[in-house]
């Protein structure tokens, strides 16, 4: 690996006036489980790492019933399903950092690092959507919000502009009978990259019954991750019934348009696109009616 | 090239102070430039777990972390885990299980399953190939890892003497993660 300079920032201010002042040459170092990996293959170059594991904003992880969860952009995936409060409130952001990489991988790799590595098939990235997270991001024009849904704009792109950082993730409140959940298919039990990856989010009505609001997002099937905006406002009225998901899950096969590489053909990802669409709304609706989270 | 970092940090219960560069990794500092050559290079890209080590308690692939990134932390390698002349229980069970052939893997392995007995004393079979599904074993075919895991679980829990060994006592504290209930 070619040497480069190190620094660690304390502040979200003295991150971005380091970053600023180099631009493409600087790099954010968070878990590292993506940058030191592309550094070391050279897929990535970098004068200077800014390491922000040590900005106490960026490791905050606080969560009230009244104003939601807020998840600093550097805490590691293994704080989110170690927490029992969080994991149950958030079920499928839970599902989706109990199962990025391994444990070692969890010990270190964040949800912001995740986000702002900005792959197609990133397991965090539907989770974040469905919930509708905003994204806090501080640069050197100051802070500004995007709503997560429009944060990835091309495989390994996004919306920050130079100096720009990921500050913190806004998870609205839990609404009353809502439930989420986040599935993936890999051809392994454990540690590969997503064929797909859907989450769903529903909020049913009082009996459990009727869908009083959907989302659903999935993962590797596009060049950013994709909300399924038309199946989520289809879902929108219908009973809470495996019918309605099944229904679901095919306008979902239909709504993808995927490429065929080597994990997979457009066919299979279709095929699972509908799958997974249908899998994680019963569980999602599971959770609202009041199931807890599986282990996982 | 950069001038070299100082870095002080914990290994094995000793304060050490090393020089690196900001390029090297945790794994590269530990092997080559302080001797500690347990954790193993298998894959260098946060694969194989073969140089799996505990910082601040946590098993991170040291291949994956920078030697910079660790000022100030406490770091335990395969070598601080045996109690002067005795193995760990973890260790012991390994040996007498047959739980590894060319070794390669082994430490990375010891580590993991230190870390999930520190957290869960009582894993599952299904607990126990979850947790160590980031460390990869090209030759036992890994019954025999599960079987000597859940060997030590029992050898620790009884806290008894076994092929000579007293099971320490479990030191890293962090509720499990299949267990959320118990926090
Ligand atoms: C063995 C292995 C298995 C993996 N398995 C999975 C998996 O199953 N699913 C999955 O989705 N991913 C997986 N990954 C990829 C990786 O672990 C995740 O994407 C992880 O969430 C990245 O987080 P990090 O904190 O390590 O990011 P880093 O590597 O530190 O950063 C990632 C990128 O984002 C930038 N960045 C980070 N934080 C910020 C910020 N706050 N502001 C601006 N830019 C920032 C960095 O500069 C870098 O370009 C795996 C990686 C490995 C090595
Ligand atoms: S050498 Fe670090 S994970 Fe393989
Ligand atoms: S014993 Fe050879 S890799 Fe596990």
């Amino acid at each position: 690996m070619k040497d480069f300079e190190y620094q660690t920032a304390t502040t979200v201010d003295e991150a971005v006036s380091l970053l600023a002042a180099r631009g493409e040459r600087a790099r954010v170092l968070t878990g590292g489980t993506d940058l030191i990996v592309q550094l070391r293959e050279g897929l990535r170059e970098a004068d200077l790492v800014v390491d922000i594991k040590k900005i106490p904003e960026l490791m905050e992880l606080s969560y009230s019933p009244r104003s939601g969860l807020k998840l600093g952009a550097a805490v590691p995936c293994y704080r989110i399903y170690d927490d029992p409060e969080i994991s149950r409130a958030y079920a499928a952001l839970a599902d989706s950092a109990r199962i990025i990489g391994g444990w070692q991988i969890q010990s270190r790799a964040s949800i912001g690092g995740n986000l702002c590595n900005s792959s197609p098939a990133a397991d965090s990235i539907p989770s974040l959507i469905v919930y509708d997270v905003i994204c806090h991001l501080a640069g050197p024009q100051g802070r500004r919000t995007v709503r997560v849904a429009d944060f990835c704009t091309a495989p390994g792109r996004n919306v920050l502009g130079r100096g720009e950082i990921l500050a913190t993730l806004e998870f609205p409140p839990i609404k009353k009978n809502s439930g989420a959940s986040y599935l993936r298919f890999i051809p392994r039990n454990e540690m590969d990259i997503a064929v797909v990856g859907a989450a769903s989010w529903l909020q049913l009505d009082a009996a459990g019954e009727r869908i009083e609001k959907a989302r659903v997002a999935l993962a590797a099937v596009a060049p950013t991750p994709l909300p399924l905006t038309a199946v989520s406002e289809w879902l929108v009225g219908k009973p809470a019934t495996s019918e309605t998901f099944a229904a679901a899950g095919d306008m979902a096969s239909l709504a993808v348009k995927p490429i065929s590489d080597k994990r997979g053909t457009v066919e299979y990802r279709k095929h699972l696109s509908g799958v997974l669409t249908k899998r994680t709304l019963v569980i999602a609706a599971d959770r609202a009616r009041g199931a807890s989270a599986p282990a996982h | 090239m950069a001038k070299k970092i100082h870095v002080t940090s914990t290994i094995n219960g000793e304060p050490i102070e090393f020089l690196c560069d900001a390029r090297q990794s945790l794994l590269e500092v530990l092997r080559d430039t302080l001797d500690f050559t347990g954790a193993k290079e298998g894959c260098n890209n946060g694969n194989c777990g073969a140089c799996t080590v505990l910082l601040d308690g946590l098993p991170v692939d040291s291949c994956l972390v920078l030697g910079v990134e660790v000022e100030g932390a406490k770091i335990t390698t395969i070598e601080g885990i045996a109690r002067e002349a005795h193995l760990h229980p973890i260790q012991q069970c390994f040996l007498e299980d047959a739980a590894l052939q060319c070794g390669i893997c082994t430490p990375g392995f010891i580590m993991s399953t230190k870390a999930l007995l520190d957290s869960n004393p009582n894993p599952s079979e299904h607990e126990i190939r979850f947790q160590l599904s980031g460390n990869l074993c090209r030759c036992t075919g890994y019954d025999k890892i599960i079987r000597a895991v859940q060997d030590s679980a029992k050898a620790l829990s009884a806290g008894v003497e076994r092929g000579g060994t007293k099971a320490t006592q479990p030191d890293g504290r962090r509720a499990a993660k299949k267990q959320p209930q118990a926090r």
